[in-house]
């Protein structure tokens, strides 16, 4: 198994530098570039720009370039070209936003998702099944920015509550308690939709995973030997339908930076989502190429942990 | 002849129901579905609205949905053209703004109108070139996956380049690309078109791996057939059951993605309308006007939901495993 994984780890190594040539040509062959983003200031002059130019090293060849972008990520030397921070600080400041909302949506994905689907597959083409096939087609039809505004609209015309932001602004000198239940006012709304289209499509999973658990010889002969419905269905059925969705979890993981992007720009939200989106703005190269990165090493990360953990808990599996 | 003289003559009350053809097979258990069936119906309505509205909002001034009536702003739908302060030949279609005006008077209708051929189109061109290019390397794939190039296989080559793909965060890259390109509605199409061909490539590739052993492929191959023909003309009709799945469910995330991306500002440019960007300006007024990200959202919504339904449908009739289970 170590054999197995040690080999594994190395062929994504070797995807990972196709995906880092691969993003970093696309942004600096794409037209467009830092010193280009505010043409009609007239403070910029054409020896500006040759500065900023030279700077970011962006006379140089694309190789050398990447080979510049490489050497400063890996030693922490990587600036922003918007304000000089460097750049793993900056999404070092912005990633504990997005992983609260992350791990909050993946809690109530997970909550909701699962009873719904293991009841529908258990009255299969009763009228709760279809309401919720019903249900689930149509939140996945939703624009997610659509239904934010009309959560949001709700929320503060019925609760008098801000949900934009990550906190009410001037309540530093509130009591620990207020200041928290703030938080958690402003955490809810935006997880609750950053939850929904996660949440219909898997108790679809769920769904047609429960059915096919349900129809095997082993549940037959469950009930054959008389164990009673809740037995059978969750000591036996449930367990083995719950499988495929360990992978599921692993192959969650990279949505924190790609899904979010909607969800916290409608939100104002601090998170690594917004970040891309500001640099994508501000033409910050190495901002968008870092979170390029990050994403695909989440990606491959995911999925490895996947597998490994798909094998410890079916030991039917075995690694080549 | 030789065959015509050994034929058992045939009795006319003799002759065995034919079998159903597959494809009649198919539609009749995609008949029986109903939301399939009645989104099948509402596509094709909307197809001719999409035309039919092209056609309208360019060549008749009263669906112009350029025409701006600053006397006629934010009027709610339904509501009549007044005609006090702007010209009786700016009136709108039969003198009624059904779906109301927005910021400078234009009328909703006409943008509407616009905005479904736009929407559609942005939605086919992505899918399609998303399409040709799964069914391209895909079918290189499984066709010439035992080949040797240097010291890796085709095989290889192309399902590496489809998991390098498969790295990228797709919104993120999306929205990288069109924010750094000039804003024009092609380069949308054909960055979600290049940006979702992976699944497609990846079902083509099993399915040739299934047929390339079959029997019409090698009797194909036995008649020296050009490999082309085998794969373009034989192989891949064969292949199409789970591209036309995804294609349905395709389109509808490549529109998502457009009113997603007009949403953030980075979609088609004003004055042009599609939906997603008549939501965007819209909800700066939504207290004011809530028609005008009402109207849009909902269209998005239920042209979105016909094509998820649609996709279901054709799963359910292409896939008999599917079939038996429910």
């Amino acid at each position: 198994m170590t054999a197995y994984i040690l080999r594994n780890i190395w062929q994504k190594i070797i995807l990972l530098v196709f995906v880092s040539i691969i993003s970093h040509a696309i942004v600096h062959l794409a037209p467009g570039e830092p010193s280009l983003v505010d043409p009609s200031n007239p403070r910029m002059k054409a020896e500006d720009i040759a500065r900023i130019r030279a700077a970011f090293h962006l006379d140089d060849p694309a190789h050398v370039q990447y080979y510049y972008w490489m050497r400063d990520l890996f030693t922490g030397e990587l600036r922003s070209f918007k304000d000089g921070r460097p750049v793993m600080e900056k999404i070092g400041d912005r990633f504990f936003n997005s992983l609260t909302l992350f791990f909050v949506a993946t809690l109530i994905v997970w909550c909701v998702a699962f009873p719904v689907g293991v009841r529908a597959a258990l009255h299969r083409g009763g009228l709760y099944d279809k309401a919720t096939t019903l249900v689930s087609y149509a939140l996945i039809s939703i624009p997610g920015f659509f239904l934010s505004y009309m959560a949001i609209i709700f929320v503060v015309k019925n609760f008098n509550v801000p949900v934009v932001g990550l906190q009410t602004f001037g309540l530093e000198e509130a009591s620990f308690w207020f200041r928290s239940m703030d938080r958690l006012w402003h955490l809810t709304i935006p997880a609750l939709m950053a939850a929904v289209a996660g949440t219909a499509v898997l108790s679809r999973y769920v769904r047609s995973q429960m059915l096919e658990v349900l129809s095997q010889d082993y549940m037959r002969t469950a009930y054959a030997k008389g164990l009673s419905d809740d037995v059978a269905v969750y000591r036996h059925g449930l367990r083995n339908a719950l499988l495929p969705f360990i992978t599921m979890f692993g192959l969650m993981l990279p949505d924190m930076i790609g899904g979010s992007v909607i969800f916290e720009t409608i939100f104002a939200w601090p998170g690594i989502g917004r970040l891309g989106y500001e640099a994508i703005l501000a033409r910050d190269f190495p901002v968008i190429l870092t979170l390029n990165f990050i994403t695909a090493v989440l990606v491959l990360a995911g999925t490895l942990i996947s597998d490994v953990l798909y094998a410890i808990a079916d030991p039917r599996i075995k690694f080549q | 002849m030789k065959s015509a003289t050994l034929a058992p003559p045939l009795d006319p009350g003799n002759i065995p129901p034919s079998p159903a053809s597959p494809f009649r097979e198919q539609w009749e258990i995609f008949k029986k579905n109903k939301s399939a069936i009645v989104s099948l119906y509402f596509l094709g309505l909307l197809l001719v609205v999409a035309v039919f509205g092209k056609g309208l909002t360019d060549w008749t001034q009263a669906l112009d949905p350029q025409m701006v009536r600053l006397a006629e702003k934010f009027k709610p739908p339904l509501s009549t053209f007044s005609g006090a302060a702007t010209p009786q030949a700016d009136a709108p279609f039969m003198g009624i703004y059904l779906l109301g005006t927005d910021e400078l008077g234009r009328d909703v209708f006409a943008r509407m109108l616009q905005g479904t051929f736009v929407s559609l189109t942005v939605g086919f061109v992505a899918v399609g070139i998303s399409i040709s290019v799964g069914i391209l390397l895909g079918g290189l794939a499984g066709y010439y996956g035992r080949v040797k190039l240097g010291f890796i296989t085709v095989d290889t080559l192309i399902m590496r380049f489809v998991d390098i793909m498969l790295c990228f965060p797709v919104f993120f890259l999306i929205l990288t690309v069109v924010a750094l390109l000039p804003p024009s509605i092609y380069n949308i199409m054909i960055v979600i078109g290049l940006t979702s061909w992976m699944g497609t490539a990846r079902f083509v590739r099993a399915e040739f791996l299934r047929l390339r052993e079959q029997d019409f492929v090698h009797a194909a191959r036995a008649q020296a057939i050009p490999e082309w023909r085998i794969i373009f003309i034989h192989m891949v009709p064969n292949a199409m059951a789970p591209v036309l799945v995804s294609a349905a469910i395709g389109v509808a995330t490549a529109i998502l993605t457009e009113s997603a991306l007009s949403f953030l500002g980075f979609g088609v440019q004003p004055p042009n309308a599609t939906w997603g960007n008549i939501l965007a300006d819209g909800k700066s007024y939504i207290f004011d006007a809530p028609w005008l990200t009402f109207i849009p959202g909902f269209a998005i919504f239920f042209v979105v939901l016909a094509f998820n339904l649609c996709g279901e449908g054709l799963r359910e009739a292409f896939n008999p495993k599917l079939r038996k289970q429910r």
